[in-house]
């Protein structure tokens, strides 16, 4: 039935597209054992994009063990069941299955694309992957070293350490402020017990979100889910970490390092993906910091020329939502692009933002969403955002008019409370000429005490 | 992340290097069925619809990049890629990019050794309005000095955050210079910096003046229209550009004389912890040397590196135990010489001439044995797989399409890709090898880390 349907389906979402409405046609499906997902179903090609995530990531790493969930995240694919990595591997590659892990702040994911004629095989080994990994030893020293070889580039890594460093300073005593990446110490330490770990807490029914797109219907993705999840615990025992906020807000940290062009880290506390006022906010970091014509880029490149990228963004992790901001300039010139960034964050918070800034910031949100849709990839994305930020599934109908709503005065008043310059905690890594140091860098794993 | 990434970037060879070859995408005419055809000033057009959403990629394709460079100009080319969004007689600065910007685009330009293009992806109903404003820029730039002086400042800080921040990156500039003795891909595509801070606003007209014609240029449009719609407005915009006469790079850039010495470049930098080593070979590409030998090459690199259960891994990663990463990689896309790769980077307190020695003998083994038939077939199969993956993709074939047009390759050369593919056999793959694998012609590449003293 949903086949026949498929092409009226998709002609459909084609002509809601005009410039106002955008709904894609996304069904939920509740699979006989009780697993949820969301589907966009298109046959334009022979192929499935599955991806789903757990509640439960990097902040769960035990104390010493940083680099935990990221180590598991590199291991699924390296044994299950019957298959050693070799085997495992090569089942991948001959199928050209592509399967891959990753682990984050807050969750820990995975993506499944695979062609339709290996769909069979594929969803085998995911399944395999999530209940039955192995952790022989040979792949997990060889993924342990691979971890500790990037981490040594990493924290060589000038972007790298001001952003360890941001966190460690405003995180001191909260997981958020130890590194998921973890350190080569911290790495070494972790051991199969600690995967297994990490596994038979986080991977479970109730902490779980799966989306599809792609060539399969309701029924065929209810038998999918099935097999791939039926066999997951119904509940987790991992713990997550305690809302927190930002602390060395307003400080300034400096760490020497020998290059030629320093890289900047700010942050404060931002605003949460549920709060009523995150559309607003969205609205005014686009007016801040949306590419070219921006304020920030405006001011800081445009104008002066003082770097290639400016940035800003609205970052809502779980227990600390946040705004941050960056730049990289020449080491002369870091004292100067600070100062414009602080003013540009004052001016905002002062003034807000002018009408003809709304309405393009407006445009921009609600008219570049139909580019995410190009591709099963971007759209599957768009499937997950939603459903891990808990929003409801015709989200997309009203999404729009949650834009068209806001007004300038909105803008003002959350201008005012999102934008606070003095409160900005600022990370320096370079050898910045006229910046001063508020505060001491402390002691920070993995973050050489002054880089050379 | 909500995070639009800053336009205009420089493709850099050293990408290639991290692995990132490994997606080299397969010809898709067949699946795509994309419709080309000439202005009378001599654009030429390629429409590759896609009617999955109504969404448009249009993209122009300039056929100049930094390997078109006048001598003591580096980095003009992608410069002038910058200035590009400086206003016309008709536009002011930033114009343009507010316009797409107001109706939910995303835009950008990219500039590589052989070709300069910029693009938008848009709402189906604002491709017109592309048009028009792209085709004013081929035509009509005009740009203030004080642009220029602030732009130039903005380069200078996309270098330091590439290539001077970063030890690898600048190793790689000097790994590549001294891969070509004369051709101009020896010089870096964002340019050195001595002689990026003198380049003027005179030099970048000059190039624009000199390259930037509808008779050398590609204008390819993907998505949600018709050849038919896409002519129409084509000859309504950029028809109305005269063309002129372009100069003959191909010629202009000389030709590599014979390489007779192997070279080894070794850098020790403080701020380099884990090490790395890779060989390069000039080999043919689709327009330079033997290019019936490309897709032998390109069949032996997914072998050798193309995959977690590929030789140069398995080997050196999974069952000796000596890197934490090995491949290869090689594109025959560009116009002059190309490069196959192979590399490795040890894991924590292996001898680097270990490892050296243990990837010598893989390639050893290769020269002499040459590869199995099950290798082979699955090799194939894979590339060929890729194709259908592709086709998921909007912007991936109007990439392609334009990446070959640009190097002057017409849309059968691509459509064949698949038969030469499959038509690779062990011995051909063996004859390549042993024909590009010669050591005077390679350059070895250590970096390591220096203690701070």
């Amino acid at each position: 039935m949903r086949r026949v349907i498929a092409p009226f389906v998709l002609f459909l979402a084609l002509v809601a597209w005009a410039p106002t409405a955008r709904s894609l046609e996304i069904q939920e499906v509740v699979s006989p054992g009780g697993v949820k997902a969301w589907l966009v179903e298109d046959r334009s090609n022979p192929i499935l994009t599955l991806s789903f995530s757990f509640a439960g990531g990097e902040s769960s790493d035990p104390v010493g063990k940083e680099g935990r969930a990221r180590l598991v995240s590199g291991l699924l694919d390296e044994g299950a069941g019957d298959l050693d990595s070799t085997a495992f591997q090569k089942a991948l590659t001959e199928d050209s299955i592509s399967l891959s892990f990753n682990s984050r702040i807050d969750r820990f994911s995975g993506k499944l694309v695979t062609l339709t004629e290996t769909r069979e095989r594929a969803i085998d080994l995911l399944r395999s992957a999530l209940t039955e990994p192995r952790f022989d030893p040979e792949p997990v020293e060889r993924i342990r070293a691979q971890i500790q070889a990037s981490l040594r580039s990493n924290l060589q890594n000038p972007r790298g350490i001001a952003s360890r460093v941001w966190w460690a300073v405003s995180f001191p005593d909260h997981p958020y402020g130890r590194s998921g990446d973890g350190t080569p110490d911290s790495v070494a330490a972790v051991t199969v017990e600690d995967l297994r770990e990490f596994v038979t807490s986080t991977f479970a029914l109730d902490r779980l979100v799966v989306s599809a797109v792609g060539d399969i219907d309701a029924a065929g993705l209810a038998t999918v889910l099935d097999r791939v999840f039926g066999d997951l615990p119904a509940t987790g025992s991992a713990a997550p970490a305690d809302d927190t906020a930002p602390g060395a807000e307003g400080q300034t940290f400096v760490v020497e390092q020998d290059i030629p062009q320093s890289v900047v880290v700010v942050g404060h506390a931002g605003i949460a993906r549920d709060d009523p006022d995150w559309y607003v906010a969205s609205l005014l970091n686009e007016i801040m910091a949306g590419g070219f014509g921006s304020r920030l880029t405006a001011e800081i490149r445009e104008k002066r020329g003082l770097v290639y990228g400016v940035y800003a963004y609205l970052l809502p992790v779980d227990h600390a939502p946040l705004i941050m901001g960056g730049l990289a300039t020449q080491n002369a010139r870091v004292a100067e692009s600070i100062r414009i960034l602080r003013q540009e964050w004052g001016r905002m918070a002062e003034e807000g933002p002018t009408e003809a800034e709304l309405a393009d910031a407006r445009t921009y949100l609600t008219g570049s969403f139909p580019l995410r849709l190009v591709d099963s990839d971007g759209t599957v994305s768009v499937l997950m955002g939603l459903q891990e930020s808990d929003l409801p599934i015709d989200y997309l109908d009203r999404r729009d008019a949650l834009y068209a709503a806001v007004t300038l005065d909105d803008m003002k008043r959350v201008a005012r409370r999102l934008y606070r310059p003095d409160q900005l905690t600022v990370v320096v890594v370079g050898m910045p000429e006229g910046v001063t140091a508020t505060a001491p860098v402390p002691s920070i794993p993995g973050v050489p005490a002054r880089g050379g | 992340m909500p995070i639009r990434s800053t336009p205009r970037s420089v493709l850099s060879a050293i990408l290639v290097v991290a692995g990132l070859l490994s997606a080299s995408p397969p010809a898709l005419s067949e699946v795509f069925d994309p419709e080309t055809f000439t202005l009378d000033n001599g654009l030429e057009v390629v429409v590759i619809p896609n009617h999955r959403v109504p969404v448009v990629s249009h993209m122009v394709w300039y056929k100049v990049g930094s390997a078109d460079e006048p001598t003591g100009k580096a980095g003009i080319a992608h410069f002038l890629e910058h200035l590009m969004f400086k206003g016309t007689k008709t536009r002011a600065p930033g114009e343009f990019s507010r316009l797409i910007s107001r109706v939910g685009g995303s835009e950008n330009a990219f500039t590589s050794y052989d070709f300069t293009a910029y693009y938008q992806n848009v709402a189906k109903d604002q491709l017109p309005t592309m048009m028009e404003l792209e085709a004013d820029r081929m035509a009509n730039l005009s740009i203030s000095r004080a642009d220029v002086d602030a732009e130039r400042e903005v380069i200078l800080e996309e270098r330091r955050s590439r290539t001077d921040n970063n030890p690898s990156s600048q190793f790689g500039e000097q790994v590549i210079a001294a891969t070509y003795l004369s051709y101009p891909y020896r010089i870096p595509v964002i340019g050195w910096e001595n002689e990026m801070r003198r380049l003027s606003y005179e030099d970048a007209m000059a190039f624009y003046e000199t390259w930037y014609a509808p008779n050398n240029a590609v204008l390819v449009v993907a998505g949600d229209v018709t050849a038919e719609e896409v002519r129409r407005l084509a000859e309504r915009t950029y028809g109305v550009i005269a063309s002129r006469p372009v100069p003959d790079r191909i010629a202009l850039r000389g030709e590599e004389p014979p390489q007779l010495a192997a070279r080894r470049l070794e850098m020790d930098s403080p701020r380099v912890d884990q090490p790395s080593w890779s060989r390069r070979w000039l080999a043919p590409g689709v327009v330079w040397g033997d290019s019936a030998q490309a897709p032998a090459l390109e069949v032996l690199s997914e072998i050798l590196g193309g995959s977690a259960t590929s030789r140069l891994y398995r080997s050196l990663v999974v069952e000796k135990g000596l890197a934490v990463a090995a491949g290869a990689g090689y594109s025959p896309d560009g116009l002059g010489p190309q490069t196959f790769i192979v590399y490795a980077s040890p894991r924590d307190g292996v001898d680097l001439a270990a490892l050296e020695a243990a990837l010598e003998e893989e390639m050893a083994r290769l020269l002499r044995d040459g590869v199995t038939e099950d290798e082979l077939a699955s090799a194939i199969t894979r590339m060929k797989r890729r194709a259908v993956f592709a086709r998921d993709d909007m912007l991936a074939p109007a990439r392609l399409f334009g990446e070959a047009m640009a190097a002057g390759r017409g849309v059968a050369d691509i459509e064949e890709w698949p038969e030469r593919i499959a038509a690779v056999t062990t011995e051909a793959v063996l004859e390549a090898a042993r024909a590009v694998f010669v050591p005077e012609r390679s350059v070895t590449a250590v970096l390591r880390p220096k203690p701070a003293s």
